[in-house]
């Protein structure tokens, strides 16, 4: 096994790198549609609405690997467009649907007083969302959001099927030389392992400061 | 429960984990190895009257799935069939053949796995695979080609020698280690399997699919906006797969060989598969 992976450190190296950017462009991505999504939902405005609706039923009931595909095999057919990304925009896509129901799980946990006694110190429902309720919301979704989160990093080796070069594709291509590929994914498995564990201990530091401030 | 209680569960817990993970992986190995020294495979197909064949799936002429019958149809589980039947006849029983669907990256472990007895799946005989499974003698003269859209200007694979080219390969197949000999320069990206590597070059991910010549030719009859160019730059027969020690099974296989294509079984199967196609003449491929 350390056999393997002295043999190959440069390419698993190379991997783990490119499942890392792609996991955090896919974070952060992510974390931003989905809030944009979960806002629209909670909308007033009966067409924000919908649309925030449509959005995440649509891209939560499809398969990863259909989105993916459809971005590096269809689309790609009129724009220019690398397995890489087409997997991170996969990735971003499928899982701020579920990140915008995390949030929007949250802002509704947040009590209705708290969106009563702003609007009637004067905040618009624009004001008192943005600076009230979802700052709040975000916080009791937290502990969700780490799971999507680790979701995603997982998922992201979807892009070992469109040829994205991140830690799969490269376990996929030395087990396909080495024909041992038993040792080959537990070495791949212990990569996401140390990704997915600093990930969860950072998730819970957060949880942890954020709630100390909401206990008082 | 006090905080120091807390950690003590938290580390008894994580403990406890880790033994059973590293026990979850030595009863792996345990099981593989017990697996490994099973009995003889051809013994046992005469006792269940069964020969199980990986076959692949989505390679057109040698294994493709038929949408009317749902089994893999081709050359490659035509002359398993024949095979099968040949060992049958040369034991003086009768055997059935049953097929797994394969591909390229699957067909050594599901052998090693001990899920099919032997393999048909377009492999070539190469020295590395020949460390783990045993190849019967040659069944099918290959050589690696290059697949380009019509009118792409692209002759051979010389003209892909630039950073500006892209060539498109299969997963767990010799075609890309080749490729990088005669086209250093080149990038490389592998897909899963033969019809996701030609939706890549369809959709322009790259300029050019490498993999066996024949295999090509079934995408020249599948599309007509592709083609194959240049002569094949390497010489890679394909051999039947059995898993490795399995010497009594290589050696029936052999014999089976040797026998359809000295009574004609063969060269009628690679007339009813290759009798047809653009730009390649059977009568090279019979023996």
């Amino acid at each position: 096994m350390i056999n393997i992976f002295m043999q190959n450190w440069q390419t698993i190296l190379n991997g783990f790198w490119i499942t890392i950017l792609s996991s955090l462009i896919g974070l952060g991505g992510s974390l931003l549609l989905g809030t944009i999504f979960a806002l629209m939902e909670l909308a007033p405005n009966k067409i924000l609405k919908f649309i925030g609706n449509a959005f995440v039923e649509f891209f939560r009931n499809i398969p990863l690997l259909v989105i993916t595909l459809f971005f590096y095999v269809v689309v790609a057919k009129d724009f220019k467009i690398s397995g890489f990304w087409a997997g991170t925009i996969g990735l971003i896509l499928y899982t701020s649907a579920f990140v915008a129901e995390c949030i929007r799980g949250g802002i509704n946990s947040v009590d209705e007083g708290q969106m009563e006694g702003a609007r009637a110190n004067g905040l618009t429902y624009t004001q008192a969302m943005i600076h009230i309720v979802l700052p709040q919301g975000f916080k009791l979704a937290i502990p969700s959001l780490g799971n999507q989160f680790i979701n995603l990093v997982k998922n992201s080796s979807i892009l070992s099927f469109v040829a994205g070069f991140d830690l799969m594709y490269q376990a996929n291509v030395i087990s396909g030389a080495n024909l041992d590929p038993f040792n080959t994914y537990i070495i791949v498995g212990i990569f996401y392992l140390i990704i997915t564990g600093l990930l969860s201990t950072v998730m819970r530091q957060i949880e942890d400061r954020l709630g100390k401030g909401r206990l008082q | 429960m006090s905080k120091a209680k807390l950690k003590r569960m938290g580390l008894f817990a994580s403990v406890i984990l880790v033994i059973i993970l590293i026990g979850g992986v030595m009863l792996g190995i345990n099981a593989r190895e017990r697996q490994n020294k099973e009995t003889d495979a051809l013994s046992q197909i005469k006792q269940t009257h069964v020969m199980r064949w990986g076959v692949k799936c989505d390679t057109r002429l040698f294994g493709l799935i038929s949408p009317k019958t749902e089994q893999s149809e081709g050359f490659d589980v035509d002359i398993a069939r024949a095979i099968t039947k040949q060992i049958a006849k040369d034991n003086h029983t009768h055997i059935k053949s049953e097929f797994t669907p394969v591909t390229t990256n699957s067909k050594i472990q599901l052998l090693k796995n001990k899920q099919v007895d032997a393999v048909a799946a377009s492999m070539t005989i190469t020295p590395e695979r020949a460390k783990i499974v045993d190849f019967s003698k040659p069944y099918f003269p290959a050589g690696q080609s290059i697949l380009v859209k019509k009118n792409s200007g692209i002759k051979n694979i010389k003209d892909l020698n630039n950073s500006k080219s892209t060539v498109i390969g299969v997963m767990g197949t010799t075609a890309l280690e080749t490729t990088k000999k005669f086209a250093p320069k080149a990038h490389l990206i592998a897909m899963p399997d033969n019809s996701q590597a030609f939706s890549a070059l369809e959709s322009a991910q790259g300029q050019a699919m490498t993999t066996d010549n024949a295999i090509l030719y079934g995408f020249t009859q599948q599309s007509n906006n592709v083609e194959v160019v240049g002569k094949p730059f390497t010489n890679q027969p394909y051999g039947l797969g059995v898993d490795k020690g399995q010497t009594q099974l290589n050696n029936a296989v052999n014999k089976a060989l040797a026998e359809i294509i000295k009574d004609g079984t063969y060269n009628r199967l690679i007339k009813k598969w290759f009798s047809n196609i653009p730009g390649l003449d059977w009568r090279d491929l019979t023996k």
